[in-house]
């Protein structure tokens, strides 16, 4: 077998030297009756090439991105990534190397770490950044009940436009605790948001920006409001490359940032290896769950770099712990982080542009249509329409016509009023052609 | 440009300025300095090229940004230099035997890597249309069989996205089960060598940990066990084998009576690797089973992550397991993934989307290159090699316990009595012989504890010269020869780092002006 080094000569010399006479001997404390008589009703073993055969059929089977009309977003994003990102992290010494608990032979894997929470912070506007969670849903959960631990307070509430699998994921874990979210009515646009009614139990506010639909928003009124009622602003990014282009949830007032990393360095993936971003203000990183890097010095004196305040964390305080994180999404965020820095300013700022200006071209084709009804005023790469029928269906035809449409609101929420809505993403790896495609697919799949 | 770490190197030069010091009288051989991306990028550099916007006018008003944000670019070549130059300074299974017990670090096929990037797995969207992603789920359905057939479980949970998430989720299904018979056991028992995550994941799951005592031999103590269940009690975690590296003998009659009290079993289960293929963790009564992927199914590391942990479950459980839930209907594969639809218990939902498809695709790579053949074939080999480890340095090094192990080979830090030495300087002089140290006091319950797991992708000629280097250590240690472990380690790119520093004046990122 090509992974196992080991030899049957060296096996029974091994066998020799423990002082056993088969390899039984050495499962001798498995009960008899527990060890496995029988074989298992499972294919044996196959050679590389057979291998690549039976994943390449099964990789056939699906509709690549890159094979059609691609405007699929609500929390995952496709975007170009250079090439020198995937070869960087196939690095063996990234790619096969472990969470850096010996210092001083992962300095490679700590300065990434170092420099990617920086970003992060720059980025979001925040003073520190974590060394990243598992993802966007799951960092979101986590912010909430870091609030409640600040805030000594057990209530949170979400905001309409919150992506529904995050509000899903968030419920979960709150009501398991002993917290309650209070979920606001969905809402394409956030109406209202400034005015909710705020009491001495909430912890803190969770909305996205932009919000599930796309919508922009300014939320420093509501930040202010907040504030003044004892509570902590959480503001949710599930796509980070706006950040190139609108004002920063610090900016705005935001107590703690999370977000989806995806879109930058990472590709789709179908949902998964992705990164959470998790930033907050210096005060609460005592609070802040995940791995954190820090800078110090070595016993000669340079600079050097470690994972630090442990004491955080589960391996030292256990029932104790602020959390029971125990990895981080190492490599997806040293590929965020590379990404990041072969874009530089100039190239974040810029490719934000193109990401804004695709979806305007898009979102002006497509309500030219009669019968379609833009719904988010202000946007960055994604926006929502209404459409005369429900959107599940129409995307599914158009789908059939090489024009993947977006996501229907309903694969989101369970709501009637959201059944016609169809949430769309364009980015700068669209085209004119495609977005004309998909205007004479949608007109014709509307019309007929 | 200077950075900190040049000033201080540069003042220890005789009549060497800072200013007459550059970086690169720091290079050695192929090890080269590296300065921070802050330090070095421009904010008018860029690794990209990109097309001009046409101009198309925005309507986001004040909502744009204003002012610059401060982030440093790199041009290819430059980005390609800083991050070569920063592997370099890492560690990693490819470099040499990674002993790390209780992390699995086995070699991670290319194989692997190359299936989860073609396009049909890389480039699909989680939410677009599930008939363009057939194949995708068949994938997530192969796996989750393989899965359920060499563990004897019901029912998977595909959704994890790390081992301890998988623990999150296999106590939630718990909890939900139980809450659904109306039960408010309060409850879990957690044996005291337990990895930490156990005890956190419990009280995060609304639970009180109670403590189970080891017996002499580092497993269960099942008098101690007895005495502490009652009607009370939800769930036990056990690990199996354990953080020890022994098979707990008692765990079916553990998971009897805890059933007959109406509790659970969650095994934790890092350690897979030692049985897979050897026994099913359902024929011992498990009711619920985290499978770390990227421990036993050679997904990377990454330097930390990500991770994948599916939780297989009991027939009693199978019910509560989180959304999504993939099912197969007259051929064609269909996910529910809402919690108010189609009537389902599930608990919730642990994750947004469905899984670490890319994970999934590299575990299955590496599950069908194995067979069921070769999987027995993997336990067999962890086995051995570990006793190789231990039989052969058990004469200058003291085990832990007596007798022979799994996967794992357990030392304490007796055999360093008296000579001064601390299992935290054995660790570091092991880096100056070219070996990331093992796991070092881990688990709690043994004094120095240093936890060795070799894994089966070592060759006998790589655990003979492994075996060289902790002898000759053991021994000189014992003479008395003790500068070399205090000093250790001086043949990395660092020397001890400073720890409690960091964590008094945590400083997490690079601030213009600061340090440099």
């Amino acid at each position: 077998m090509r992974y196992l080094p080991l030899t049957d000569a060296d096996r029974t010399s091994m066998l020799e030297a423990v002082g056993v006479t088969s390899i039984a001997d050495l499962f001798g404390d498995v009960p008899d009756d527990v060890r496995l008589g029988k074989h298992l009703d499972l294919p044996i073993h196959k050679g590389e090439l057979e291998v690549e055969r039976h994943l390449a059929a099964l990789a056939d089977k699906n509709v690549s991105a890159g094979s059609s009309a691609f405007f699929v977003g609500a929390g995952a994003y496709r975007h170009h990534v250079p090439a020198s990102v995937d070869h960087l992290i196939q690095r063996s010494e990234f790619l096969t190397s472990y969470t850096p608990y010996q210092p001083e032979i992962s300095q490679g894997t700590l300065q990434s770490l170092f420099e990617f929470q920086t970003q992060v912070a720059l980025i979001t506007g925040m003073e520190v950044a974590n060394a990243s969670m598992y993802d966007g849903s799951t960092a979101c959960a986590e912010a909430v009940l870091m609030a409640h631990r600040i805030t000594k307070r057990k209530k949170a509430i979400l905001a309409g436009g919150l992506h529904g699998q995050y509000a899903d994921v968030t419920e979960t874990l709150s009501k398991y605790s002993g917290y309650k979210c209070i979920q606001l009515p969905r809402s394409v646009c956030d109406e209202g948001i400034e005015n909710i009614e705020l009491d001495d139990q909430i912890s803190c506010v969770v909305v996205q920006n932009p919000n599930v639909f796309g919508q922009a928003l300014d939320v420093s009124r509501l930040a202010e409001r907040v504030h003044e009622a004892g509570a902590l602003l959480v503001v949710v990014v599930t796509e980070p490359l706006s950040l190139g282009l609108l004002r920063s949830p610090g900016d705005m007032g935001a107590d703690i940032v999370v977000g989806e990393g995806q879109s930058l360095g990472v590709g789709l993936n179908f949902g998964g290896p992705y990164l959470g971003l998790f930033a907050t203000r210096q005060k609460y990183v005592r609070q802040m769950p995940g791995r954190l890097c820090g800078e110090t010095v070595d016993a000669d004196g340079r600079r050097g770099f470690v994972l630090t305040l442990s004491t955080r964390e589960q391996h030292i305080r256990r029932e104790k712990a602020t959390s029971n994180i125990c990895t981080n999404s190492g490599l997806c965020c040293l590929a965020w982080t590379i990404h990041m820095s072969l874009l530089g300013e100039k190239g974040f700022t810029g490719l934000a542009a193109l990401n804004h200006e695709a979806a305007l071209k898009l979102s002006r084709r497509l309500a030219r249509i009669d019968g379609v009804e833009l719904l988010t005023p202000t946007y960055f790469n994604e926006f929502s329409i209404r459409l005369p029928r429900p959107a599940s269906e129409v995307v599914d035809e158009l789908a059939d016509r090489g024009v993947l449409a977006g996501v229907p609101a309903s694969r989101l929420f369970d709501e009637p009023d959201l059944e016609n809505v169809l949430i769309v993403a364009a980015t700068e790896t669209n085209t004119d052609e495609q977005f004309d495609l998909y205007e004479a697919e949608l007109r014709k799949a509307i019309q007929c | 440009m200077l950075t900190k770490t040049d000033k201080t190197h540069a003042s220890e030069f005789p009549g060497g300025g800072e200013e007459l010091m550059p970086r690169t009288e720091q290079h050695k051989g192929l090890s080269q300095e590296e300065p921070l991306l802050f330090e070095t990028g421009s904010l008018e550099t860029t690794g990209v090229d990109l097309r001009e916007p046409e101009g198309v006018q925005d309507g986001l008003g004040d909502l744009k940004r204003e002012g610059p944000i401060g982030l440093p670019g790199l041009s290819e070549p430059q980005a390609l230099r800083h991050y070569v130059r920063l592997s370099q300074k890492n560690y990693a299974i490819d470099l040499g035997l990674y002993p790390l017990g209780s992390c699995t670090m086995k070699h991670n096929p290319r194989l692997n890597e190359k299936m989860a990037r073609l396009p049909g797995f890389a480039d699909i969207h989680p939410l677009q249309p599930q008939k363009t992603v057939q194949g995708a789920l068949e994938l997530i359905d192969q796996l989750g069989h393989w899965l359920t057939e060499l563990t004897g479980m019901s029912a998977v949970a595909m959704s994890p996205r790390a081992g301890a998430h998988g623990e999150l989720c296999g106590m939630l299904a718990i909890r939900a089960a139980l809450e659904n018979k109306g039960s408010d056991k309060r409850v879990v028992l957690v044996p005291e060598s337990a990895h930490g995550t156990n005890p956190a994941t419990a009280i995060q799951c609304g639970y009180e940990v109670r403590s189970i005592a080891c017996d002499q031999k580092g497993r269960v103590d099942l008098s101690d066990f007895r005495d502490k269940l009652d009607a009370d009690v939800a769930a036990i975690m056990i690990t199996n084998p354990n953080t020890c590296g022994m098979f707990e003998q008692d765990i079916a009659t553990i998971a009897s009576e805890i059933h007959a009290c109406g509790g659970f079993v969650y095994c934790d289960g890092a350690n897979f690797n030692a049985i897979v293929g050897k026994v099913r963790p359902g024929d011992l009564g498990v009711d619920a089973m985290h499978i770390n992927l990227h421990k036993t199914f050679s997904t990377p590391h990454g330097g930390g992550g990500p991770g994948s942990g599916p939780v297989v479950l009991s027939q009693a459980l199978a019910p509560y397991a989180p959304l999504p839930l993939l099912i197969k209907e007259e051929g064609t594969y269909r996910l529910i993934e809402r919690t108010n639809a189609d009537d389902v218990d599930a608990f919730g939902r642990i994750a947004a989307f469905h899984g670490q498809m890319g994970m999934f695709v590299r575990a299955l790579a590496y599950i069908l290159s194995h067979g069921a053949d070769g999987l027995a074939q993997v336990a067999e080999d962890a086995v051995l090699n570990a006793n190789y480890v231990l039989t052969s340095l058990k004469d200058v090094m003291t085990p832990a316990f007596r007798g022979t192990c799994m996967h794992e080979a357990l030392f304490d830090d007796r055999f360093l009595e008296g000579t001064g030495v601390t299992t935290l300087d054995f660790a570091k002089a092991m880096i100056d012989r070219g070996y990331h140290p093992m796991t070092m006091y881990f688990p709690l319950i043994v004094n120095g504890a240093m936890l060795i797991e070799p894994t089966e992708t070592e060759s006998k000629e790589s655990l003979d010269q492994f075996i060289d280097t902790l002898r000759s250590l053991a021994i000189a240690a014992k003479e008395g020869d003790i500068q070399q472990f205090v000093d250790a380690p001086v043949a990395a790119p660092r020397s001890r780092l400073d720890e409690t520093q960091a964590a008094r004046k945590p400083i997490l990122r690079w601030t213009q002006g600061a340090g440099a």
